[in-house]
């Protein structure tokens, strides 16, 4: 069996060039890409490049030698596209946009941009201040989210910690969305339109839930809803 | 210490300004270095630099670590042998310049190249989370989150211990500093608790407040000489931890001799 070489798509789109690299490990990637690049430099010259990474995990220090490498040779990378999420907020973390104007589904016509009503996205914690979490479906965190993170939600938010970041359940204006932790202290509560801050609070923390009850936000011991 | 061991690379940093990572880098250092290892400080903080004064070595300072990187001289020229240990140095930053002087990649071959001369080698990270930061950060094989028992310091080290688990850094250690025992006790300060368990991540030490620090500061002599000041002690105990020691952390809750004979009862 002959190796696959690492496929490298490049296509013109709005806003400069889309890159596309899949096929191999990452290293080999980016040798490929900076080959392509050295061999057609007058084509590559100041191009404006967005890079579609697909499940490649990157952190922050192979993601930032990729680009001055990249800018060593005249070329500026503006995006990165990515499945992952790991990439995207190292993406995110080094002031690089993760979304291009137009939808990415020429490739991968299987992934729905929209995900179904009940999707979740499962989020490991703990979600330390800068961190942001934002989904068109209900969150799940294990472990705290700390004040200075953010999640905002389609849907409702579940927290398996303590809450003191700030948290926005049904953003896009689902007033059925709740939001609960195992100890509700968050710097701002949203649920739909309406916007609370957590009263200081004295004594054992318990479980809560928070909810829209007759266009008003209300916190409840989780116990009170279990019967319902 | 055998000589053939390479250096580990430990970087201090916070977030936050002002919570004492000058101040730890010279006394872990200071403290190291009377367990006879060899140590050598780097001051990442380009164009603020402090560390030499808390040393009390700026009026040797000839060369600089932005003259090492632009090879204007040799790694061994800018290094500042400190006056009381002589296996303690110091790469001191330029003043004149600013972060963007030196890449992370100079940081990395720099500390390679110093790797084979020393045992340790501590880099004092500027305050942010920007160029100096990730400077000072990516030789490090380990990083001391510094922070003092105040929402704001937490908030910042909490953001820096997020950057370094996204870089692949973790697990860093944490070091308490400034902790006033009668403040927490009255419940106007965060005690050691609550900011372990907020931060989760391992603790290394816990350093009181001392007035004594901004004397020692203002002297260039640090406190981890003096085997009689608290802090400095504290110092003393995070170099053992560094060690691989076990040490238990001080007690500064010293109950009264009522509550001792309550105790025996």
């Amino acid at each position: 069996m002959g190796e696959t070489p690492p496929l490298i798509q490049i296509k013109g789109i709005r806003d400069g060039l889309l890159i596309t690299l899949t096929g191999a490990s990452w290293p080999e990637l980016v040798t490929a890409f900076i080959d392509n690049i050295e061999n057609r430099s007058t084509f590559f010259q100041g191009a404006r490049v967005a890079l579609d990474v697909g499940p490649v995990e990157l952190r922050v220090a192979e993601l930032s030698s990729l680009r001055d490498r990249l800018s060593e040779r005249g070329v500026f990378l503006w995006a990165i596209l990515s499945e992952s999420p790991l990439t995207e907020n190292t993406a995110q973390n080094l002031g690089l946009a993760t979304r291009i104007s137009k939808p990415r589904l020429v490739e991968i016509p299987n992934v729905a941009v929209e995900p179904p009503e009940d999707a979740t996205k499962w989020v490991k914690g703990p979600l330390r201040s800068g961190g942001r979490v934002t989904f068109n479906g209900n969150v799940v965190v294990m472990g705290d989210v700390n004040s200075g993170a953010e999640i905002i939600a389609g849907g409702s938010i579940i927290i398996w910690g303590r809450l003191r970041g700030l948290v926005h359940a049904g953003a896009g204006g689902d007033e059925k969305a709740v939001v609960c932790a195992l100890e509700l202290a968050p710097t701002q509560l949203r649920i739909a339109g309406e916007i609370a801050v957590s009263p200081k609070k004295q004594g054992k923390s318990q479980p809560e839930v928070a909810h829209l009850q007759d266009g008003h936000l209300t916190a409840e011991p989780w116990n009170v809803l279990n019967g319902r | 210490m055998d000589g053939n061991m390479t250096a580990k690379v430990i970087t201090v940093a916070s977030g936050k300004g002002g919570v004492g990572k000058t101040t730890a880098v010279a006394n872990i250092a200071m403290a190291l270095a009377t367990r006879d290892q060899r140590v050598i400080c780097v001051d990442g903080d380009i164009g603020l630099r402090n560390l030499d004064v808390v040393l009390g070595l700026e009026n040797r300072i000839v060369y600089d670590l932005v003259d090492v990187v632009e090879g204007r001289c040799r790694l061994r020229q800018a290094m500042i042998r400190d006056k009381r240990m002589p296996e303690l140095y110091l790469i001191p930053a330029a003043q004149t310049r600013d972060k963007t002087a030196v890449s992370p990649s100079d940081m990395v071959r720099l500390c390679d190249e110093l790797r084979p001369e020393t045992d340790w080698i501590l880099i004092d990270s500027p305050a942010g989370i920007e160029r100096g930061f990730k400077n000072a950060v990516a030789p490090a094989d380990r990083v001391i989150v510094m922070t003092n028992p105040d929402i704001s310091a937490v908030r910042d080290a909490d953001r820096v211990i997020g950057l370094l688990e996204a870089e692949g850094k973790g697990p860093a250690a944490l070091v308490i500093n400034r902790l006033n025992q009668a403040m927490v006790r009255r419940g106007e300060m965060l005690s050691v608790e609550d900011v372990v368990d907020l931060l989760a991540i391992e603790l290394i030490g816990i350093v009181p407040e001392d007035e004594n620090v901004i004397v020692s500061t203002n002297k260039g002599q640090p406190l981890a000489l003096d085997g009689k000041s608290k802090a400095g002690q504290a110092f003393q105990n995070i170099a053992r931890r560094l060690l691989g020691e076990k040490v238990p952390f001080l007690d500064f809750n010293i109950p009264n001799i009522f509550q001792r004979l309550l105790g025996r009862m």
